[in-house]
């Protein structure tokens, strides 16, 4: 039998819906027991199946009743219960002994009054951030009021209520072009959304969206949501003045952007058109009413950004640092002005030059300016473009553009050195100041935004190849420093792909300069496919086991007179020799060397005892081990390292 | 050409002939038509009422000394509040827009999220900007919670910008330039008031003045509300008196914060002083309401 459901809801927030279908898609599987599709529109989330069986295989019970000693009357009534004679019934042997039992045969149910007693409940649970209740106090909640629901299995109606809405066979069309109420089935379902202007699938409509007769910067999540916003997308192409081409592309991208949902239309080699394209949830524009309308609205968004920039460049951001006095930054950590201040000290930590001061000292002041106010994704951006046009350095308002880079996990970082000095103090001192003050990110509550800028300092600092002692930066703040572990932990596995057991080896031997960290990391991809590291590394698994055992904790030196000729003076020589090559050595050599210790620590624990009867033999063989991983550990921690016999094990 | 009170005329008679009260403007100054007692209270409680008005806003951040052409210190909303929401709550809106004259298979209509929030009225609720061809010409809300209640009928606020939407349908590019009604423009009637108070609340307005004034209606409103409790005859309280000093303590915020005389920090502290008061009186009202169905 074919299955369809269609949600009918209220225009639904379009990045609640991809998150919604995929929910709609697992749970709806399940419950057919067949893969399930979906598809959605703004105005309708949507199930289709198709082979879902017509009723459950029947299936067999074991029922156990009263025990094989139980009393006549018993017995009887345990058959009666059952329906059937007391001869009829079996034994089963259980824990206690031996019962009667009986074989009930249960009918499958049939699979419409399965999904008719789901369903509601299925679709009442669909994960959204933020829902609502429209039919009075105490009812139903979903992300927008449910105005119709289509439920059909096999031609039939599965019947079911959500917010005295009842499943029936009747959908609705566009909004505006569509029919309002018209009866569908599964097979004409498409047919008949489209025949009332609606295009199910966003694959289908994103290739009307790409029709497009300009060249449009190919902006994807921009389209994505164009595509989840409308039921029937045209675009059409507008123009605005060419004097608006004065103000800077980012402030007319990002009015178009973010304000009015237009793509931008660009030359070949990058330079903005005075054009834009935008997306109509309709089927045409014939009189050319919507192209102008959107023109209008455009003209006065430009407007007023010209407003707000000629109005800002009467007081330069020099003039504005006192200001940020005026602006919070966090109730306890006090105003941007002291953000300001504790930034240009952090500079100076990082060794920033003057270039880099001056740029930390201005990188707030355009929050102060109408510009920022009206498009606050610009900040930073404003920032730098005043600074160059009010005649600062260019170091100074290329650090002040990208200081809030990178903004995600893909963002590139900051291209100049000025720039990345200033984005580390402005991420650092965020950080800082938060733990201090005890808001510490946690579960998915981090308001600040930290773990993005924890992120931010690991990735700036090792993809630019800085040497910096982070951990000097942290304030001896022990939770900050465990919450940069996880971070640095995260970005060396999850974006750089090194294995997890690597990554902690490396850490465990320190993590405070990271551009190091990758060093290690890097030689230690190399080195382990020879065939002497792992059981090396097991052997150092060895050694700390046995060193955790003996509670040693002791860097007593070895004493040469206490070693017994053989194998372990062989150890101790080879251990000396080792580590003056190490200490000389590249991270990668020094691994190899270390690494053909091995069939000296093999042979050690194959021929000596390392709890000897006497205990000041037993010490120096504990001194000798000891000494072996505190010098070895420098580079990794090879105890971390998950060795093949381990992993059988596990 | 429908004039600016021609759209309003026809709005208001769509929204009459829809069942709607249609009241006169709440004469105590409001941000939105929100903070007006025909919505902040009626939409309290489980009686149904409809309404639609015109209200004024006033914020006077917004002022532009009547230079900026879509910027106004004081704009008209158009505010329509449907309790309950009827299922067809957006077909009816869209027909309003037929109503004065939008051929809506030419226009381009989409429902954009948007959830609003009044932090000093401690209400919120989901729902969308209305976007035609682009322009945002209306505010549409399910109301969810109101002074800090969760409401028992969720109402459908409809609020219509009614400059931007006579500049969209006249094809003006100024709000100044729009008919009010033939041969007079909306700078004719409005562009010396615009022009005033920006000058009062940016510049002339007396900042010790202000803060005393707000102090007072603060303390009436507090001391009516500390009287609530023990009153004898609870249907005879002056619960809307009290609130027209939470207004006029909003309204003082606002001019205060438009003179920069508030730092971010006091910012708050004041939001929620005023968010106290308005919660108080949600709780009085829904108190009363309940005593007057009960008897």
């Amino acid at each position: 039998m074919n299955f369809l459901l269609e949600i009918g809801a209220e225009e639904i927030p379009d990045h609640m819906i991809e998150p919604a279908l995929e929910y709609l898609k697992t749970e709806c599987s399940k419950l057919l027991r067949v893969e399930a599709r979906v598809d959605a529109t703004p105005r309708r989330l949507v199930v289709r199946a198709e082979n879902v069986i017509e009723r459950e295989a029947d299936s067999e019970e074991l029922v156990t009743g009263p025990s094989v000693s139980a009393p006549a009357p018993a017995v009887a009534g345990f058959a009666k219960k059952l329906g059937v004679n007391a001869e009829q019934l079996g034994r089963t042997t259980g824990a206690k002994g031996e019962y009667y039992s009986f074989v009930r045969k249960v009918p499958g149910r049939l699979m419409r009054d399965i999904i008719a007693g789901s369903l509601a409940e299925l679709i009442l649970k669909t994960p959204f951030p933020k829902t609502m209740y429209w039919a009075g106090k105490g009812s139903e909640r979903f992300i927008r009021p449910i105005r119709w629901i289509v439920a059909l299995l096999g031609g039939d109606v599965v019947p079911f209520t959500i917010a005295h809405v009842s499943a029936s066979n009747v959908s609705s069309g566009h909004r505006t072009l569509g029919q309002k109420w018209f009866p569908v089935t599964y097979e004409d379902y498409e047919q008949k959304l489209l025949d009332n202007f609606v295009i199910l699938s966003a694959d289908d409509r994103y290739k009307r969206i790409r029709e497009c007769p300009v060249h449009y910067v190919c902006d994807r999540p921009l389209l994505r949501t164009l595509t989840n916003i409308t039921e029937y997308p045209t675009p059409i192409v507008g123009r605005f003045d060419e004097e608006f081409l004065a103000l800077p592309k980012e402030v007319l991208s990002t009015v178009m952007r973010y304000h009015q949902k237009y793509l931008s239309v660009e030359s070949e080699d990058g330079k903005l058109l005075p054009e834009f394209v935008a997306v109509m949830n309709l089927d045409a524009d014939r009189d050319g009413l919507i192209r102008r309308g959107n023109e209008r609205v455009l003209r006065a968004r430009f407007n007023d950004a010209r407003f707000f920039w000629n109005a800002d460049q009467k007081k330069p951001l020099a003039q504005r640092v006192e200001d940020l006095a005026h602006v919070t930054f966090q109730a306890k950590l006090g105003s941007y002005l002291d953000k300001t201040r504790r930034m240009q000290a952090l500079v100076n930590e990082l060794g920033g030059d003057a270039h880099s001061l001056r740029a930390a000292e201005l990188s707030k002041t355009d929050l102060t300016t109408e510009l920022v106010k009206e498009f606050t994704e610009l900040q930073g951006v404003v920032g730098g473009l005043y600074a160059r046009a009010q005649g600062e350095p260019e170091e100074v308002a290329r650090a002040i553009y990208e200081h809030y880079k990178p903004v995600s996990m893909e963002d590139s970082i900051p291209a100049t050195h000025e720039g990345r000095i200033v984005a580390l103090a402005d991420k650092l001192d965020t950080l800082r100041g938060c733990f201090q003050i005890g808001l510490i990110p946690s579960g998915s509550k981090d308001p600040f935004a930290l773990r993005r800028a924890a992120q931010g300092v690991v990735k700036i600092i090792v993809e630019s190849g800085m040497t910096i002692d982070l951990k000097g930066l942290l304030g001896r703040d022990a939770k900050l420093e465990e919450f940069f572990l996880d971070r640095i932990r995260t970005y060396f596995r999850d974006i750089r792909g090194f294995k997890y057991d690597e990554v902690n080896a490396v850490l465990s031997s320190g993590w405070s300069n990271l551009a190091d960290v990758e060093k290690r990391l890097q030689a230690i991809q190399i080195v382990r496919p020879t065939p002497d590291f792992e059981p090396v590394a097991a052997s150092f698994k060895r050694i700390s086991n046995i060193l955790k055992q003996a509670q040693f904790e002791s860097d007593a030196k070895v004493n040469p007179a206490l070693l017994e000729e053989g194998p372990e003076n062989d150890l101790f020589t080879t251990y000396l020799v080792t580590s003056q090559r190490v200490a000389r050595a590249d991270y990668v050599t020094a691994l190899e060397t270390i690494a053909a210790l091995r069939p000296f620590v093999d042979l050690f624990f194959d021929k000596v005892l390392v709890n000897a009867k006497d205990e000041q033999v037993r010490a120096n063989r504990l001194a000798l081990l000891s000494s072996m991983r505190r010098e070895f550990s420098t580079i990794a921690d090879f105890s971390e390292i998950i060795t093949i016999s381990q992993e059988t094990k596990e | 050409m429908l004039s600016f009170q021609d759209v309003i005329f026809r709005l208001k008679h769509y929204w009459a002939e829809r069942g709607c009260v249609i009241q006169e403007p709440f004469d105590i100054e409001v941000g939105a038509g929100t903070g007006a007692p025909e919505t902040f209270l009626r939409v309290l409680g489980p009686k149904p009422y409809s309404v639609a008005y015109v209200q004024p806003s006033r914020r006077p951040a917004d002022g532009r000394y009547g230079e900026n052409p879509n910027r106004l210190y004081k704009h008209s909303q158009l505010q329509v509040i449907l309790k309950p929401a009827p299922d067809d709550v957006i077909d009816l809106y869209l027909g309003s827009l037929a109503a004065i004259g939008i051929d809506l298979a030419k226009h381009d209509i989409k429902l954009e999220e948007d959830n609003w929030e009044a932090p000093t009225l401690g209400a919120w609720g989901v729902g969308w900007q209305v976007m035609l061809d682009g322009l945002e010409i209306t505010q549409f809300t399910y109301f969810q919670q109101v002074g800090g209640i969760d409401l028992d009928v969720v109402p459908a606020e409809i609020t219509y910008g009614l400059e931007r939407l006579t500049a969209f349908l006249q094809v003006r590019d100024s709000v100044y330039d729009i008919e009010w009604k033939p041969g007079t423009t909306y700078g004719d009637v409005r562009l010396a008031d615009e022009l005033q108070y920006s000058v009062y609340n940016f510049e002339l307005a007396h900042v010790e003045t202000l803060w005393k004034l707000f102090d007072l209606h603060e303390g009436e409103a507090q001391r009516l509300l500390g009287m609530y409790a023990k009153y004898p005859d609870k249907h005879r309280f002056p619960v809307l008196p009290a609130y027209d000093h939470v207004l006029k303590c909003s309204h003082l915020f606002n001019t205060l914060d438009a003179r920069g005389a508030i730092s971010v920090t006091e910012r708050v502290g004041i939001i929620a002083r005023v968010r106290k008061l308005a919660v108080g009186i949600a709780a009085a009202w829904v108190d009363q309401q309940c005593g007057e169905e009960a008897a």
